[in-house]
């Protein structure tokens, strides 16, 4: 039964787009039954976009869908559902304080009149457990006492007992210890029997490899083709997705003689991250790439304090240390642009000036503790100028701010507070290509100062146009480091997948 | 920065036109509203409520709450009446310990709260019982009267007939409003209000700014104590109950969130003002318990509601 049937769902011209900016363009794939379909892609690709429009939870904005040879438009994830669409995401949709036979049947709890009829519940539980053969476990057991790998046993069982037809795995494997993925690919394997159609994202290419019945590779929002698995190469991905041949991209020669060495990590350990260690110099600007979930957000967060670090040492200068909290690491001359500047990077109910001047109070706009308006004024006035900020005045809301305005402000509050060392962490995701280029100018501006830089960003493309060096993540080590003219896009890219090709080792 | 002055000004006027509107609708069904007697009556009662309405509009603003307040009043009067009546402590020097009641109580709350992450709702709660059986435990359950050596504090002054409790619950409001708008202190509160983890984030440790505010609600408490002492000349072990939700209600009135970030110890007051006048009007116009009580929680509900359309409008 592994040939493959004819289309069950399928894509035409299939385009998402947030305001100006497409994450996905004219994507037309077919997915079949009975077979194991990968997609590959490096970050931003739209692999996720895809599969989200799929399941109901994002909206197309062109294009069509087919079901079954129906037109098929999921208002929402239910509807998917009802359709036999089913979609398994890295956060896993249950519920830790249930039990595992509430969590299987929540939509559809069998109940007389209200009061739910535990007797069928368990009993229907088990067959639903028994399917992906988790025999052994109690349906009455409370799903949080239950370990990541299981708990996803959970959620699969749940979509296979709502008879789904189209099974999508985005990232499944990357909760799961390796014995755990191999129960999934036994249970995978008999779906695919079964004559379910599976798409499966992974960044682990071996997986792909070994799973898969057909490839698409997709990259920058666009598909680049589909391929027959048998045959296809690793490398050969890895290739695709970097786009292969215009690798020569060191449109500036200007490889810059290294400073004395400004800032250095010993060895940093915590969460995901694993004896990471590297040097920037004074005026140096160094690119960390990887793959989302590599840990280069986590690394910039163990190195400025924000999460305690199991072990290693960061120096700045002579003095070697481990900062216990951002404030530590403030006043040794580090300053950090977050990741999500609404979530922990700006007070967004508070104006241009609260948040300009936030980080240097004490310093700068106050004395014997009482605040100095005027000059906070004055400061955030000439912020706003230097930096391009487009607004109203200095009071105006961060809020009502476009969201390269807001990045321009959570920067200047650092600009203001001055350090030695920054890190930026995707300083320019989601912000249009004018506040892009005043960023970059930003940067060029601090490493003419000799200041050091680290900047983590998901586009290679910016990272080889701003960076003197480029460190590679992967799988929570820090894999290869490139200087400018030896890198290319494709190296990079198969930098960032390397730590994922043999876990086992790893692991 | 006209916008943003006009928005302030919007902010006291609509409130100051419903303590307006209160004051007219009074004074023209009761004809004792205007006399002298009745403004002194409510300008005196309100000390209590202003120094603990100082406070808890702080403790708001950081996104945390008070509710041991009522208690933690009625254990440094306590102290005091104890200290005066069966020590024979002189007033100068019972306030110290009275004062400083209230403060640790503030202190305990803050460091609880804040070194062990417990939500503030639930460890001022845990106050409540304690200060509340404490106080009863140090009285053995008694009134302690006083008498005049403490009815000073409480009393008109000749000439301004406003009493020192009420200058000195004045200084604090200005002091109060002072400290959250024209400090570092007050800036880093509002800001961990809005966002805790952004300032964090800036290199600022925020536990000793919130434990900080907590201690003030505890001294705040202890000045409340001290003037509710005074006006009713003894200390009551069961003084203040309830006093908790009338000082939130003042904050709300006033445009306090209280999900953090945004406040106003001014507006506070003037929200104390509102609650003030209306118990007083209501109960001049004859009006029962329980219909002031209806009356007035009414006024709560549409005070704020009127706050969140004004809000709304301004978005």
């Amino acid at each position: 039964m592994t040939s493959s049937g004819p289309p069950v769902i399928e894509t035409r011209g299939l385009t998402k787009c947030y305001g100006e900016v497409s994450v996905l363009q004219d994507c037309s794939i077919s997915f079949e039954a009975g077979s194991i379909h990968a997609l590959l892609g490096a970050n931003g690709a739209g692999k996720s976009t895809l599969v989200r429009m799929l399941a109901g939870l994002v909206t197309p904005s062109n294009g069509e869908m087919r079901f079954a040879e129906r037109a098929y438009a999921p208002a929402n994830k239910r509807a998917a559902e009802r359709a036999g669409v089913e979609i398994i995401q890295q956060e896993l949709n249950l519920i830790p304080t249930l039990s595992v036979a509430e969590n299987l049947l929540l939509t559809r709890l069998p109940a007389n009149l209200g009061v739910i009829d535990w007797h069928e519940l368990y009993e229907r539980a088990g067959k639903a457990l028994a399917r992906v053969g988790l025999t052994e476990l109690s349906p009455s057991k409370r799903l949080g006492e239950l370990g990541v790998g299981t708990q996803q046993m959970v959620e699969i069982a749940a979509a296979l007992d709502r008879d789904c037809r189209v099974l999508i795995l985005d990232e499944p494997t990357a909760a799961l210890s390796p014995s755990e993925s191999e129960t999934l690919f036994g249970w995978l394997e008999r779906l695919r029997k079964q004559g379910v159609a599976i798409l499966y994202i992974s960044h682990r290419l071996d997986e792909v490899k070994r799973l898969a019945d057909r490839v698409s590779v997709l990259r920058d929002g666009r598909l680049v083709g589909t391929y027959d698995a048998s045959g296809f190469t690793t490398e050969r991905m890895v290739e695709l997705m970097s786009g292969g041949v215009d690798s020569s991209q060191a449109q500036e020669p200007d490889v810059r003689p290294l400073d004395e060495a400004l800032f250095q990590v010993f060895s940093i350990v915590g969460g995901p991250v694993h004896d990471v260690s590297f040097e920037v110099h004074r005026g140096e600007c160094l690119g960390i790439a990887g793959l989302v979930g590599s840990g280069r957000t986590e690394l910039l967060r163990l190195i400025f304090g924000a999460d305690r670090a199991s072990s290693g040492e960061v120096a700045i200068g002579e003095k070697r240390c481990r900062f216990q909290h951002p404030r530590e690491a403030v006043q040794a001359g580090l300053a950090m642009v977050t990741e999500d500047r609404k979530v922990n990077g700006l007070l967004l109910s508070k104006s241009i000036r609260v948040n300009t001047t936030l980080a240097s109070m004490w310093r700068r706009f106050s004395q014997w503790g009482i605040t100095r308006a005027s000059n906070e004024k004055a400061e955030t006035q000439a912020q706003c100028h230097s930096m391009e900020v487009r607004c109203n005045d200095d009071e105006q809301i961060v809020a009502t701010l476009s969201g390269g305005n807001q990045q321009k402000v959570a920067i200047a509050k650092w600009l203001v507070r001055d350090a030695e060392l920054f890190l930026f962490d995707e300083p320019t995701r989601g912000i249009d290509i004018a506040a892009r280029r005043r960023i970059y100018g930003l940067l060029r501006t601090l490493a003419e100062q000799g200041k050091g830089m680290v900047v983590v960003s998901s586009d290679t493309d910016e990272l080889m146009e701003i960076c003197d060096r480029i460190a590679v993540m992967s799988n929570g080590r820090l894999v290869e480091t490139f200087a400018r003219g030896e890198w290319s896009a494709e190296r990079i890219t198969q930098a960032c997948f390397s730590g994922y090709l043999d876990q086992e080792d790893v692991a | 920065m006209t916008k943003h002055l006009m928005g302030s000004f919007i902010q006291y006027a609509g409130l100051l036109v419903v303590l307006g509107v209160l004051i007219a609708v009074f004074g023209l069904s009761s004809k004792n509203f205007f006399q002298t007697a009745t403004l002194v009556s409510i300008a005196n009662q309100i000390p209590d409520l202003t120094f603990i309405a100082v406070g808890m509009t702080l403790v708001l603003v950081v996104a945390g709450i008070d509710l041991s307040v009522g208690s933690v009043l009625a254990l440094s009067s306590a102290v005091l009446g104890v200290l005066m009546v069966d020590h024979d402590w002189p007033l100068w020097a019972a306030i110290v310990p009275c004062l400083l009641t209230g403060t640790l109580c503030g202190l305990f709350n803050g460091m609880v709260a804040i070194r062990f992450g417990i939500p503030s709702f639930i460890v001022t709660l845990g106050m409540l019982e304690i200060a509340r059986g404490t106080t009863k435990v140090v009285t053995e359950s008694k009134t302690k009267y006083i008498g005049s050596a403490v009815e000073g504090l409480g009393e008109p002054l000749p000439g301004i007939l406003l009493s020192p409790a009420f200058l000195l619950a004045l200084m604090c409001v200005v002091a109060g409003q002072f400290l959250l708008t024209r400090t570092v202190f007050g800036r880093y509160c509002i800001a961990i209000g809005t966002n805790e983890e952004a300032v964090r984030m800036s290199g600022i440790r925020t536990a000793p700014y919130s434990i900080a505010v907590f201690t003030i609600s505890g001294l705040m408490c202890g000045l409340a104590g001290l003037a509710h002492t005074s006006r009713l000349s003894s200390s009551d072990p069961n003084a203040a109950t309830g006093i908790e939700l009338s000082a939130i209600a003042a904050c709300v009135i006033g445009g306090t969130s209280l999900m953090g970030g945004r406040g106003s110890v001014f507006s506070s007051f003037v929200g104390v003002l509102i609650i003030s006048v209306l118990q007083t009007g209501l109960a001049q116009l004859g009006i029962s318990d329980a219909n002031k009580q209806i009356i007035t929680g009414a006024v709560i509900v549409v005070a704020v509601l009127l706050d969140k359309l004004r809000n709304n409008a301004s978005e």
